[in-house]
């Protein structure tokens, strides 16, 4: 059979790691090639590998047949290949046209020729149907429409190998299925996809095959169709995973967070939460589902305190606290795992063992008077490593922003959980990472909740919603439009609830 | 072999021995340009050595550890806004306000040296940081860039400077103050013996405790912890419940304290007046003697010890060679430029070490 790509028995190593091991990839002209394996092992580097950002050790690289040397990015253009990174790689205040134009400027006299770059951009993106407007700013349009802009980006250059690495860790689920569509469009056009994720729900729905790895080797390529969830679940992972975590009825205790008709401002000055009403027991978990942008992170910061009440009350443990500042909620018994974990959860400059007690820095025993107690940190820190299984090369010692996402999010969450507060603000804690990693985070939530914990979980996923909560909130437009009970719903109702309309409507299936 | 290879590869190593390296560059940059002009490039560097008392006169040494002492204190005054996230240019500033209030005070009271001297230089401190604490408090409530608001704010001390000067405490000419009394100078018989007429003085030992205090507050307390913390990330520091807003006013505050005191050291241990219409061209050199030294205090000793046998033997080269002083400044600007450029060097370096590993492999097969 023809190959567009073929990445034979390929090896990187780096200092200390075998990130590649003897790795084979085959892509089929016109398929879509998921390529699945948990965080950290090592899908980007095969595909840095492919894109020229690497040179692999071992191995042999052929594009359509004919073996390549692929030393940079440049060679991988010329031979149609294109990649839309993770985090995009766009300048914020250039438009559209300047972004996707970048580094192969066609001149007019003097002059950049914008007119004719922008009007061969509106024509591919209307072939794609990517809607996009060439003139925009990138700091004027949302994540899903600057992916496409990266998606334009490609084709602009002519790739027909397109390189997509985690597309939809940054999407709701709006976006990701008009991504979908998108990627089917594409394929309809001739161009061939790899698609890196480990969200095993995607792959199903757009993939032809698959090919798996574990801890850098090559584990299997397999028939998407013809082959179960779980299966794949099993052969990513290495053991069966429980996709449904099990939970027992809940022992509901006191309230312990009391949100009462309370409003909050967003940057832009305009109301963003509004009137809001709720109560979380102990013993409970509350999830709160909503599309992205609809208040729940301006609840989130109003809870926590990064964020001035306009009005209302945030009871905590029996006080009244909105006035209060972070330092005193958290000593009350407040957690939070923060959704943008790069802003707020962690100094990715610092080692690990000093995000590590981040909060508690200043109490005993990791400091008295004001004076670091070095020997306790790195014994919490160990601790909490080995506990929560946060991989990372150096230990304690590790530079966090050297770690992959996915240990970076462990790392806050076993912060956050071992600290154990009464009540626990948890946003989106899952988000980019590998289903091993997501059925451990929600074993230790659940384990919190029996423990007599009350939990606020924020999350776009409804999947993690269902599973998770015991009952659910549904936030459109800054209102709660109901609060459901998690046994008794369905995606349906909340999707439903989601675009506006009040719970409890079954019938209604036209979203 | 494997401890020489991960100088080249390891990031944290790399890092260490990039300095060194810069500092080697330019010198052979230096001995170039002098070979390709027509000098003797051995003849200039051991006549700059000599210049700078490595061998020959103490006294010159002593010069060499006088010029380090003030470089000390500005470079850790950068360096500490540094590490937490703050850019200093006012060193410059705050160390002419320290050293103006320091020679007025020597000046104006008539005290017992064991009071004045403290006061004085306590007051030099005090002095640097209620002056870097304006722009630190409008970085604070109102977002303003600390590098705009140091640069006018080394302005505004220049001119007030130039201001006080004739019109509080004259001195023999309209361009400088009046001498200060001896129990306010900092310079010691002892020291001075010593180091044969050397102005070396009592400021070298200030300059080390500060790179001592330094050094534990940054490492060692919870203070420091919250400054760093807020320096690289004041999103994560708040969320953590930190002071975000008063942290950044008591960095600038200890910066400019360093800062001060460098002017108490200059002023009082060397100059013993102070003039009117220059800024301490120290403080702006600290910024050079910081990024040279890793803003890691240790490191600031060391890359201020290179400045200051430089400065202090660029004159003696200059007089006893055909080579002109200029071009010690050619050299530590291709030092700086080196310290830098650092990702070329770290790319040259894996490169060296590819081509050790690969002949070694050879050498296996």
């Amino acid at each position: 059979m023809d190959y567009v790509i073929e990445m034979l028995n390929i090896r990187k190593e780096f200092p200390g790691i075998v990130a590649n091991d003897n790795i084979t990839l085959r892509v089929i002209p016109g398929e879509i090639h998921a390529l699945l394996g948990e965080n950290g092992a090592g899908k980007s580097t095969l595909m840095s590998i492919l894109f020229g950002l690497y040179k692999p050790d071992k191995g042999i690289i052929k594009v359509r047949g004919k073996e390549v040397n692929i030393s940079n990015p440049n060679i991988a253009t010329e031979l149609g290949i294109g990649m839309v990174h993770q985090h995009f790689k766009l300048i914020h205040n250039f438009t559209v046209t300047e972004n996707i134009i970048l580094g192969m400027e066609k001149t007019k006299g003097l002059s950049i020729d914008i007119k004719s770059a922008a009007k061969r951009i509106k024509e591919l993106s209307n072939l794609y149907g990517l809607k996009v407007d060439p003139y925009a700013k990138i700091e004027d349009i949302s994540v899903g429409m600057q992916q496409r802009v990266e998606i334009l980006k490609m084709l602009y250059r002519n790739a027909d190998i397109l390189i997509f690495d985690e597309p939809t860790a940054v999407l709701t689920p709006q976006e990701v299925e008009e991504l979908m569509n998108i990627m089917r469009r594409l394929i309809d056009e001739g161009k061939s996809i790899i698609l890196i994720t480990h969200k095993l729900k995607e792959i199903k729905a757009i993939a032809n095959r698959c090919t798996i790895i574990r801890k850098g080797k090559g584990i299997a390529t397999v028939d998407v169709a013809s082959t179960s969830t779980e299966k794949m679940a099993e052969l990513m992972v290495g053991h069966e995973v429980n996709f449904k975590v099990k939970k027992g009825e809940p022992k509901l205790g006191d309230v312990l967070l009391k949100v009462d008709k309370l409003n909050v401002k967003d940057n832009r000055d305009i109301t963003a939460v509004k009137d809001v009403s709720f109560e979380v027991r102990g013993g409970e978990i509350l999830g709160i589902a909503g599309v992205d942008g609809n208040g729940q992170t301006e609840l989130i910061e109003a809870i926590t305190g990064l964020r001035k009440v306009e009005s209302g009350k945030i009871i905590l443990n029996g006080e009244e606290v909105q006035d209060w500042s972070i330092r005193k909620r958290n000593e009350l018994g407040l957690g939070h795992i923060p959704e943008d974990r790069h802003k707020h959860g962690l100094v990715l400059d610092f080692l690990l063992e000093d995000n590590m007690i981040l909060e508690n820095y200043y109490k005993s025993p990791f400091s008295s008077k004001g004076i670091l107690n070095r020997e306790e940190i790195r014994k919490y820190s160990d601790r909490l490593i080995k506990e929560f299984d946060v991989r990372c090369g150096k230990g304690s010692k590790t530079i966090v922003r050297s770690m992959s996402g996915g240990n970076q999010q462990k790392a806050i969450i076993a912060r956050e959980i071992d600290r154990s507060p009464q009540v626990l603000v948890v946003s989106q804690p899952t988000r980019g990472l590998d289903v091993g990693a997501i059925e451990y985070i929600h074993k230790r939530l659940i384990e919190e909740r029996d423990k007599g914990k009350a939990i606020l979980l924020f999350s776009l996923e409804l999947d993690e919603i269902l599973n998770v909560s015991d009952r659910i909130a549904v936030m459109y437009e800054g209102n709660i439009v109901g609060i459901v009970d998690a046994k008794s719903t369905d995606e349906n109702e909340l999707g439903l609830m989601m675009a506006g309309s009040k719970g409890g409507n079954k019938n209604e299936k036209n979203i | 072999m494997k401890k020489i290879s991960k100088y080249f590869t390891n990031e944290d190593y790399q890092k260490k021995i990039i300095p060194f390296l810069s500092v080697l560059l330019g010198f052979i940059m230096g001995a170039l340009i002098m070979l390709f002009s027509g000098y003797n490039p051995l003849e200039a560097y051991s006549a700059l050595l000599k210049g700078a008392g490595f061998y020959g006169s103490i006294k010159r040494f002593g010069d060499t550890l006088l010029n380090m002492t003030t470089l000390i204190f500005t470079g850790l005054s950068v360096a500490f806004a540094f590490r937490t996230g703050l850019f200093n240019i006012g060193a410059a500033g705050q160390m002419l306000m320290g050293g103006f209030i320091a020679v007025y005070i020597g000046i104006i009271f008539d005290l017992p040296r064991i009071i004045h001297l403290p006061f004085a230089v306590i007051s030099a401190g005090l002095a640097g940081a209620l002056w870097a604490s304006i722009p630190g408090i409008l970085k604070a409530k109102f977002k303003v860039h600390e590098v705009v608001t140091t640069i006018m704010m080394n302005w505004i001390a220049y001119w007030s400077v130039y201001y006080f000067v004739p019109n509080y405490i004259p001195g023999n000419f309209d361009t400088e103050s009046a001498v200060i009394k001896e129990s306010a100078s900092l310079r010691t018989d002892w020291l001075s013996s010593l180091f044969k007429g050397s102005y070396v003085n009592l400021g070298l030992f200030l300059s080390i405790i500060a790179v001592i205090i330094i050094w534990w507050i940054l490492e060692k307390t919870t203070f420091g912890y919250e400054l760093k913390a807020v320096g690289f990330n004041p999103n994560s520091a708040e969320y953590a419940g930190m002071k975000v807003n008063r942290n950044i006013v008591f960095s600038m505050m200890i910066s400019g304290t360093l800062a001060g005191l460098a002017g108490a050291v200059y002023y009082l241990g060397y100059t013993n007046n102070i003039k009117i219409g220059e800024l301490p061209t120290q403080g702006f050199d600290g910024i050079a003697v910081a990024l040279l030294g890793l803003n890691n205090p240790i490191g600031i000793v060391f890359s201020s010890f290179l400045f200051g046998f430089m400065n202090a033997g660029k004159l003696f080269m200059s007089a006893s060679t055909e080579v002109p002083k200029e071009l010690i400044e050619i050299i530590i600007a291709v030092i700086i430029f080196f310290a830098a450029a650092n990702l070329m060097i770290k790319g040259f370096l894996s490169k060296i070490n590819k081509v050790i590993y690969r002949k070694e492999g050879e050498k296996n097969v």
